[in-house]
């Protein structure tokens, strides 16, 4: 070979690498003499398809690239079984652990990555692999041989392909997965649940939701252990959790590295004549772990390298499939729902079909396709190429033309397919609807929904399901009018009314006499009423603990896994050492897990058991601080004029008083307040249910404000000049808010139901807030402290411990 | 098949709840307005929310995590959900209220 030539040097002997030579060798032939170092003992093969040998459908043969005859007639040294161990890039030149030195002009690192391995206790066992290689491979088949049990730690998409082929070759297989759902990073909860069940109908065992713990067993693996206490049994346990770039002998050699080896848009390194690609490299902050992205940094190498221009590689969006025969899984893009975007979904759980597309401005972004992964190439090609799709949403999800679903609604829904999907969000088909209507015997659309569950999520459905029940029920089909709940057809005021006109004074007299249609109610109806009684008839009527939310029942929150959080009382956010101290002893005796601040200044004490619940709080000798009721929440202050050098009034003071006023209140939703000691409003005040700024003599006082799901920023009510004014105010608000909003009515909904104007001109008038005001206090004056009063009634205590112990007779 | 003495009738609310432990089972007995007791496994098959902690409206409890409704007599989910708890057959004597479960 002349010696003209440069000396090209590469690393790694994968797939990414070898492709961008392959590029090369027909961009510039004679430009390179090519040296690659591969630490595999094989030439390069398609790892890709280790699934498919796993899975029987291939031959470890079948899956060799180029053989050793394609290097040797392309003039490239390949040296397999050789694993670079350091570079030295000032004299250009790599070293290998079996002696061997190269130097090169140019070099490419193309080196992968290597299998993440969870760090548990025992992972070095004997049995315990990872999925990467032709090594792993080869074990798999071999421990078939011999053993039964094998589980496979990660239920994505290597996981899974790992998985079917153990199934393949005899291995009873449980897949563990720590989400909830399967293949979670390319699949929705709907996608995901229907190819769970149909890998179970292939054999396939799940443990979902399962954090692992330790790896039992003396030499080799006998088991997995769960942090829950569980054990699984195997005799083969192969993590498949992910991978992370393999950049050791870039990092040891100089070279930037992040996440991967850092590159531009020309694969080049931070270092000069040093490449980078494939799964090693990260590009604009990502390393791909998929052979497409790969291909194309392969591609613009190859330019690079041959000297032709090219403008660079940009990152690219990428698709996945699911290799599992009998499945048939695609995902492409952002498949999820982001802000600003929409979806359209289609489930057929009949068929066995789900796809989804994900639309925003106007451009299809992401899809998911399930059960028929037909349209996949033709959407990805889409979501690629950007195209506008205005007008055919529709078409693509269902593959209808759109002059099909523009004709008149009657004579469309008639000839609809059965299996079209009428109420997109819980994926109910024409089909399900006329049969609930024809053998269900639903008539009305209520009917309909609790049957079925059209139209029971964002109801945009209720057209169609509507025009259905006309066209099957006819003249049988009911309009029924939805009161607050299922359970009655009166609503709000007219609940409110009757029970001030017949002076009803229970909610079981409330359901009685108003004909409820469930004799004890529902969750949604018997919080309200009791709400409404109490506000009514604040002396006589008792309060129904049994009509409460769990959070109202037990005075803490109720966690997700059972446990409750403890957040007590801290007026307008001050406390002191000795109570931080209290607070402290109590969390450190009581072992909770998690001390954090609240969104509204108060401390959190997370993940408590509910037995502890009533000594904890006994122990604290704190005030509730009422973080799980519709009640008064917190006083969210600033440091105002005590310290700031802005404050020009005292925003801490009136903050204190305030939550000192209406803490225990009962509201028809939870209401927040904040105080901010001058207009640079620190204490964001402007999206609280009611707002006090502080300005030069004065204070402006704000309503409606909402920091949740819906940001609203408050209105403003009125400037006042004095404290007292501002409790006058504030009173004669929450009072006037408590009598005239429905249950589950925040400040900001209801400001904008009934509209600024007549709130202000309710309150307008100083007699009527003196009278609202005098009306809330009255209220106030006969609540008490709920942890107080459980810490000291057994009859209410003792609902926080289990019942006796078990006597077997 | 055991059958134990696990308490008494009125250290439980009307609709209101207790739990218990047996073995690794979580156990939550319910008590109706009717004077009935109940017994089903603690853990709603939606995404395992204590349904002792829940609501309880006529033979039904309200799950307190999302608010599914199980059928107390049969363990059955209501309608839109679907699913399954398990019930325990569950005696009571009439003249001391002690409760019997059996397992
Ligand atoms: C079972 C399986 C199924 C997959 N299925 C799919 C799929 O369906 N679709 C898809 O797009 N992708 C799939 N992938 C991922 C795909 O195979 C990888 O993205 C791709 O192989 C990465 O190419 P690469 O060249 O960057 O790395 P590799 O192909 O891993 O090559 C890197 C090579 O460098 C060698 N090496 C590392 N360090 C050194 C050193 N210091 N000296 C010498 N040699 C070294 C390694 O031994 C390795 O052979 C799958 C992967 C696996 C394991
Ligand atoms: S709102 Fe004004 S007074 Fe309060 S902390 Fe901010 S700058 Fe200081
Ligand atoms: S866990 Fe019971 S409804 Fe969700």
């Amino acid at each position: 070979m002349s010696t003209l030539r440069k000396k090209l040097v590469m690393v790694g002997n994968g797939m990414a690498g070898v492709r961008a030579i392959e590029h090369l060798l027909k961009l510039a032939p004679e430009a390179y003499e090519i040296t690659i170092f591969g630490a595999e003992p094989h030439p390069n093969y398609n790892r890709i398809m280790l699934s498919s040998v796993l899975a029987g459908g291939a031959s470890m043969n079948d899956i060799i690239i180029n053989d050793l005859e394609w290097y040797h007639s392309n003039g490239i040294r390949l040296y397999t079984g050789h694993t670079v161990t350091s570079i030295d890039t000032r004299q250009k030149k790599v070293y290998t652990d079996k002696g061997i030195e190269s130097s090169y002009d140019e070099l490419i690192l193309a080196t992968g990555s290597n299998p993440f391995m969870l760090p548990l206790p025992g992972a070095e066992k004997e049995g315990v692999i990872a999925f990467r290689d032709i090594k792993d491979t080869q074990i798999m088949q071999e421990t078939a041989k011999t053993h039964r049990k094998a589980l496979v730690i990660g239920g994505g998409l290597l996981g899974l392909e790992a998985a079917r082929g153990l199934l393949h070759l005899g291995m009873e297989v449980s897949v563990v997965h720590i989400h909830e759902y399967i293949m979670e990073r390319q699949l929705d909860e709907a996608a995901s649940v229907m190819l769970r069940k149909e890998l179970e109908e292939q054999g396939m065992k799940f443990l979902l939701k399962k954090q692992s713990e330790a790896i039992l067993g003396k030499k080799r693996v006998k088991g997995l252990l769960f942090a829950d206490g569980e054990i699984a049994e195997a005799d083969l346990i192969v993590m498949a959790v992910g991978i992370k770039p393999n950049v050791e002998l870039a990092r040891k050699s100089g070279i930037e590295v992040n996440r991967g080896i850092i590159v531009n848009d020309y694969m080049e390194t931070n270092t000069p004549g040093v490449y980078s690609v494939g799964e090693c490299a990260e590009h604009r902050g990502i390393a791909y772990g998929l052979v497409a992205p790969l291909y194309e940094q392969g591609a613009v190498l190859a330019k690079r390298l041959a000297g032709v221009q090219t403008e660079g590689y940009a990152g690219s969006i990428t698709s996945t499939k699911l290799k599992v025969s009998g499945v048939d899984v695609f995902s492409a893009g952002q498949f999820t729902e982001q802000p600003g975007s929409r979806a359209l979904r289609y489930q057929d759980e009949i068929e066995g079909v789900y796809k989804k597309l994900v639309i925003k401005d106007d451009k299809l972004v992401g899809a998911v396709l399930f059960g028929d992964t037909g349209d996949g190439a033709q959407l990805f090609s889409m979501i690629k190429n950007h195209e506008n799709i205005k007008g055919m949403e529709k078409e693509l999800l269902l593959g209808v033309s759109s002059d099909a679903l523009a004709s008149p609604k009657g004579n469309r829904l008639e000839t609809m397919a059965d299996d079209e999907i009428i109420c997109g969000c819980n994926g109910v088909s024409k089909g399900a609807i006329a049969e609930a209507i024809q053998s269900g015997g639903c008539t009305s659309v209520g009917a309909i929904k609790a049957c079925t569950k059209a139209s029971a999520s964002c109801g945009g459905c209720k057209p169609l399901v509507e025009g259905l029940l006309q066209l099957y029920a006819g003249d049988n089909a009911v309009t029924v009018k939805e009161g607050i709940c299922g359970c009655t057809t009166l609503g709000r005021d007219e609940i409110v009314a009757e029970i001030k006109r017949m002076e009803l004074k229970t909610v079981k007299e409330v359901m009685n006499v108003l004909d409820w249609s469930n004799d004890e109610g529902c969750s949604k109806c018997r919080p309200s009423l009791n709400y409404y009684l109490g506000m009514l008839w604040p002396e006589e009527y008792i309060d129904e603990k049994e009509s409460r939310f769990t959070n109202e029942r037990y005075h803490a929150n109720i966690q997700k896994d059972g446990t409750y959080s403890v957040v007590p009382r801290i007026y307008g956010g001050v406390t002191t050492p000795a109570d931080l101290i209290k607070i402290a002893e109590v969390a450190a005796k009581f072992d909770v897990p998690m001390v954090k601040f609240t969104g509204g200044q108060r401390l959190d004490l997370l993940g408590v058991k509910k037995e502890d619940l009533p000594k904890m709080w006994e122990e604290l000798d704190m005030p509730s601080g009422h973080a799980y009721g519709k009640t008064l929440r917190t006083v969210k202050t600033c440091v105002g004029s005590t310290f700031c050098r802005f404050g020009t009034q005292d925003a801490i003071g009136m903050g204190i008083r305030l939550e000192k006023a209406f803490e225990r209140l009962n509201t028809p939703a939870k209401v927040k307040l904040a105080v901010s000691g001058c207009p640079r409003n620190c204490a964001e005040a402007t999206i609280k249910d009611f707002g006090v700024v502080a300005i030069d003599g004065g204070w402006e006082l704000h309503i409606g404000g909402n920091g949740g799901v819906h940001v609203r920023a408050t209105d403003l009510l009125c400037v006042v000049k004095t404290d007292d004014e501002v409790l006058e105010w504030a009173s004669a608000f929450l009072q006037y808010y408590r009598e005239n909003a429905g249950w589950n009515e925040r400040t900001a909904q209801w400001v904008e139901r009934v509209g600024l104007d007549s709130i202000k001109q309710a309150l307008d008038d100083r007699e009527e807030r003196l009278a609202l005001k005098e009306r809330i206090e009255a209220t106030l004056r006969l609540t008490s402290d709920p942890w107080k009063q459980i810490v000291n009634e057994p009859e209410l205590r003792k609902n926080f411990e289990p019942i006796s112990q078990p006597e077997t007779v | 098949m055991t059958k134990m003495l696990v308490g008494n009738v009125n250290e439980i609310d009307i609709k209101g709840s207790r739990k218990l432990l047996v073995g690794n089972t979580e156990i939550a007995l319910f008590r109706l307005t009717t004077g009935e007791v109940l017994a089903i496994e603690n853990k709603c098959p939606h995404k395992g929310g204590a349904l002792s902690e829940g609501m309880v409206c006529g033979s039904r409890v309200h799950c307190p995590l999302h608010d599914w409704r199980v059928d107390l007599h049969s363990g059955n989910v209501l309608t839109p959900d679907t699913g399954h708890v398990k019930t325990y057959e569950v005696e009571i004597d009439p003249e001391s209220g002690s409760i019997y479960l059996t397992i």
